[in-house]
């Protein structure tokens, strides 16, 4: 199974990749070269356009048709694959290596049940019927589902996205392979899935002994889960070490400038203005004679540009591709923030209570938000949290008019009465309440250039034209600095963060009071996150607009919230200052998100994992929602009495059975494991 | 497991910052699917065949070695078989069989077209009515809509030009109701899943009217498969007008149209008179074939 005669499981030498694109050979691995011992576990990080997935499709032979080896090679167990033909590939795919993607409700056929897909593999390996089955059934109880024949008979569409992902998982590991390739395995999934998804892969791992190459551009993700990383740019391999040692001591400038974007270590929008990178990614195939990373690079020279530096060896493994690796830590930093933060004060901007939302589903009541009481001031940000399915898109909808909200809700906007839907509310009303969505690809109309989009937004909001409007226009891209030579350009012209720029610029367009933002950044790369959060915090500064900050990332999140308000199955669970509601004592749903959450620090805080998913909002649990999978279940209280909202501490509200005093003493020891419970 | 095709390749490569003259990837883009078009050999192939047609619709009766009407002496070379002095041989009234199917392209041609085109025009307001709107409207018009394609298009078609009275316009107009409610399928499907992206609340978020939203915004996002539509309807017309000018529905004579042509001259078949009959049925036959060639190779681009 490991590599015979002691050769890697996976050896890269030189690799080099490129692209055909409109007739010309586009270089996009750049010679790459690197080794994964047998049962090791190697990260593959940066950002998106790098190469990281390219790498796998070569080491698969899946590469679009348009793509080739055009050097190198690739040695899987000591056996070269570049030269093999599509049939050995093929052999070798189905016993010696496998993948598994990002979108698991892809991989799987949606039309063939979940048994006859896993069987197919055993199969393929030559099992008789029978036999494929019962280790079908196998299979799926080592990636610990604990209903495994019931799911065989299941279509994918019937599975979560976190089982769909198990399943996959166990047909990637079905042949015992000598090596894996997970491909931004939970990217897609709640922090509280990916954590036990996460968990599981480790724990197979260290049974099965397989080798592992672990691309993601999430560095938390990889620090938790590889012994070594390599950090790819540009289809080069600008720095590789033992995780702890790289994330602690970087010695490349890219390394440096990615781990300095992310928040992180409870750092807050008034204490520092986030690192970026600046710049972008050299075009694909572009000639890069010097250092690959010159043109974004803080302490570039004019040897930079002109010699490509050689891969440094630092001792312990650790490698830079820099000339200067001695000093990438000294890379200049990001100017501290001048726009002074202004302390939310005054009466709220919006104000609801009640708000209550039910869907009507093939004839049952599917309340996807219940009884929610939140107030939002000038200037404030309020952070919404709390798994896909817990009302937080429902909320904001809400709020924004999109949806009407059932009989009872109240909602005011400075203390006036808000009509419910955006068609009875007044001009006005429209103008102050706007919304940055998740992906800017679908929230711009792609056929519309940049000018006609923000334009359009003047003047039906501001009622402007002619010169005014051209001049407010030109202020507008400026105060989301936008390139106003860009104007003229379409959406599919422009980068992942130009085009969330213009969404913010749209939604700023009206002068609103308050900006729905909906996971504004969880489609775009660290560096240029950083770069929109800072200018989200530097528009609060100048406009005293106020925020309804939807994420999933609780570092974004925290960096960003004044308050924070956590939701789960539709209710509101806790709602108090950031840091209340991030230092325990918090609510039982909080403390086990927060604690699912990967950290670049490795493991520190107790580990409580979340058994199974989110209810479904048709039927939710009796009594306190939680209770199916509340670590600190108290016992029949909770199943039986939905516990009240109420004001624990001043400015600190919680929906749980247990006192804070108790939750205090619970939380400052770590928990008791969680027992199991049938998803 | 799908392998990533050549075009997120394409789109997944990050366009740089950098002054609007480098930066012309959407033209790239544009002339990328031209090239694509280009290289198909199909698509070429139904373009030139097309264009020939087009030639002789436009100039067909300036360039034609007869009059596609006949004179008075014609009838004395009457059913001559093709040679090299009547390429297509002579009719039953002695008249050049090549002239008249040169200058029978024109009608036809003008007659699809347009017909195919008020098809498209109403075809996609309807779709983008009932897709945006949905509920009620969607229903009500979608099951008429149903009922409609239930009957054949033929009969349909010949009801309406018995009541209305054979003539091009009638045909035009009748090809064209017949053709709207399944363009308005098409279209209506891929307004469906353009209404559900967030550009259309952000307009709504800016009080747009629905109107704006539906022509301004939602249209231009869905050209694609309407294009895609109008060359597959446009085969589609052809065999239709042809097939009513056959049954005596569409144009009358001594207009050369091939259906004409064919009603006119099958008869004498089984005489042997195999010519008059047999060209201006290719004729047809090439045109359909050539408007397939570049619908076919369309619809490889634009679902590439």
């Amino acid at each position: 199974m490991s590599g015979r005669n002691g050769a890697p499981a996976l050896a890269l030498d030189d690799l080099r990749v490129a692209y055909t694109v409109r007739g010309i050979d586009r270089p996009v691995l750049r010679g790459v070269t690197l080794e994964i011992a047998p049962g090791e576990s190697y990260g593959l990080v940066g950002e998106s356009g790098c190469g990281k997935s390219t790498a796998a499709f070569a080491i698969m032979h899946y590469l679009a048709r348009n793509g080739k080896v055009t050097g190198g090679s690739i040695r899987l167990a000591g056996r070269e694959l570049v030269a093999m033909s599509d049939a050995e590939v093929r052999a070798l795919r189905s016993r010696e290596m496998s993948m598994v993607y990002q979108n698991p409700g892809a991989a799987l056929n949606p039309s063939i049940r979940i048994g006859t897909q896993v069987a197919e593999v055993y199969r393929l390996l030559g099992s008789p019927a029978e036999e494929a089955r019962e280790r079908s059934e196998e299979i799926l109880r080592r990636v610990q589902i604990s209903d495994p024949a019931r799911v065989l008979r299941r279509y994918p569409h019937q599975l979560s996205g976190g089982m769909q992902q198990r399943v996959v998982i166990a047909m990637a590991l079905a042949s015992d392979p000598t090596l894996l390739i997970l491909d931004e395995p939970t990217t897609g999934l709640d922090a509280t899935v990916e954590a036990e998804v996460l968990e599981l892969v480790a724990e197979l791992r260290s049974d099965l002994g397989t080798s592992v190459l672990f691309i993601s551009h999430n560095l938390a993700v990889i620090a938790r889960m590889c012994e070594r990383v390599g950090v790819l740019y540009a289809g080069r391999l600008v720095e590789e070490g033992r995780t702890r040692t790289l994330f602690e001591d970087p010695r490349h400038p890219y390394t440096v400038g990615l781990l300095r974007c992310i928040p992180r270590g409870g750092l807050r929008k008034d204490a520092k203005r986030l690192d970026t990178i600046p710049g972008l990614l050299p075009q694909l195939g572009a000639e890069l004679p010097g250092c690959v990373f010159t043109d974004r690079c803080g302490l570039a020279r004019t040897i930079c540009r002109e010699q490509e530096p050689a891969f440094h060896g630092l001792g312990d493994g650790h490698s830079s591709r820099c000339h200067f690796h001695d000093e990438a830590q000294s890379l200049p930093r990001e100017a501290p923030t001048t726009a002074g933060m202004r302390r939310p004060k005054g009466a709220p901007v919006l104000r609801v209570e009640h708000m209550g939302k039910t869907f009507r589903q093939e004839g049952h009541q599917v309340r996807a938000l219940s009884d929610v009481s939140v107030e939002i001031r000038p200037g404030e940000t309020l952070g919404l949290v709390g798994e896909s399915g817990s009302g937080k898109t429902t909320l904001a909808r809400l709020l924004l008019g999109l949806t009407a909200p059932d009989e009872g809700s109240v909602a005011e906007l400075d203390g006036r009465s808000l009509p419910p839907t955006i068609t009875q509310r007044s001009g006005d009303d429209v103008r102050a309440l706007q919304i940055v969505f998740q992906d800017p690809d679908c929230a711009l109309n792609r056929r519309h250039s940049v000018r006609r989009i923000l334009g359009r937004a003047l003047t039906k909001l501001l009622d402007v034209s002619g010169e005014e409007r051209a001049s407010r226009l030109r202020e507008l891209a400026a105060s989301v600095r936008f390139d106003g030579r860009l104007l003229g350009a379409r959406p599919v012209q422009l980068s992942g963060g130009l085009k969330q720029r213009v969404a913010i610029a749209r939604a700023f367009a009206g002068e609103p009071r308050l900006v729905v933002c909906d996971e504004p950044t969880s489609a775009l790369d660290v560096s240029v996150q950083a770069a929109i959060l800072n200018l989200l915090v530097d528009l609060q500064g100048n406009q005293g607009v106020s925020y309804l900050f939807i994420s999933h990332d609780l570092g974004v999140v925290r960096y960003l919230a004044d308050r924070i308000a956590v939701l789960y199955l539709g209710r509101l669970m806790e709602l108090g200052d950031a840091d209340t509601v991030f230092e325990a004592p918090h609510h039982p749903y909080t403390e086990a998100l927060l604690s699912s959450v990967p950290t670049l620090e490795g493991e520190q805080r107790p580990r409580i994992r979340l058994q199974g998913e989110i209810p479904s909002a048709a039927d939710p649990p009796s009594g306190c929602v939680f209770h199916t999978r509340c670590p600190r279940k108290v016992g029949e209280i909770c199943e039986r009495e939905e516990p009240p909202l109420l004001e624990v501490e001043p400015g600190h509200m919680m929906r749980c059975h247990i006192p804070l005093e108790e939750l205090r003493r619970l939380q400052a020891t770590p928990p008791s494991p969680s027992r199991p419970e049938g998803a | 497991m799908s392998r990533p095709e050549e075009q997120v390749i394409l789109a997944e490569h990050p366009v740089p910052e950098a002054p609007p003259e480098e930066r012309d990837e959407a033209r790239l883009a544009r002339r990328e699917r031209l090239r694509l078009l280009a290289r198909s050999k199909t698509f070429l192939a139904g373009v030139f065949l097309f264009g020939v047609f087009v030639f002789c619709a436009i100039f067909g009766p300036a360039v034609v070695p007869y009059d596609p009407f006949g004179a008075p002496t014609d009838l004395l070379d009457k059913l001559q078989p093709p040679s090299t002095e009547h390429l297509f041989g002579t009719d039953q009234l002695g008249r050049d069989v090549f002239s008249r199917v040169v200058v029978g392209a024109r009608d036809i041609l003008a007659v699809s077209v347009a017909a195919t085109l008020l098809g498209v025009v109403l075809g996609a307001a309807l779709g983008l009515v009932t897709g945006y709107f949905r509920g009620v409207i969607d229903e009500v018009l979608m099951r008429i809509v149903d009922a409609f394609l239930a009957v054949p298009l033929v009969i349909l078609a010949t009801v309406a030009l018995v009541a209305l009275g054979p003539s091009k316009g009638t045909l035009i107009v009748v090809i064209g109701i017949v053709f709207a409610p399944i363009i308005a399928r098409t279209v209506r499907a891929a307004v469906l899943s353009e209404r559900e992206l967030e550009y259309v609340e952000a307009a709504r978020l800016r009080n747009e009217r629905a109107p704006y939203i539906m022509f301004a915004e939602i249209l231009p996002n869905v050209t694609a498969p309407i294009v895609v539509e109008f060359t597959v309807r446009l085969g589609y017309a052809i065999f239709a007008i042809a097939t009513l000018t056959f049954l005596g529905f569409g144009v009358q004579p001594p207009s050369p149209d091939w259906g004409l042509q064919i009603k006119e001259n099958y008869v004498i078949l089984n005489g042997g008179y195999w010519w008059p009959t047999l060209f201006p049925a290719l004729a047809i036959a090439l045109l359909v074939v050539s408007i397939n060639l570049i619908a076919d190779g369309l619809t490889r681009v634009v679902e590439a």
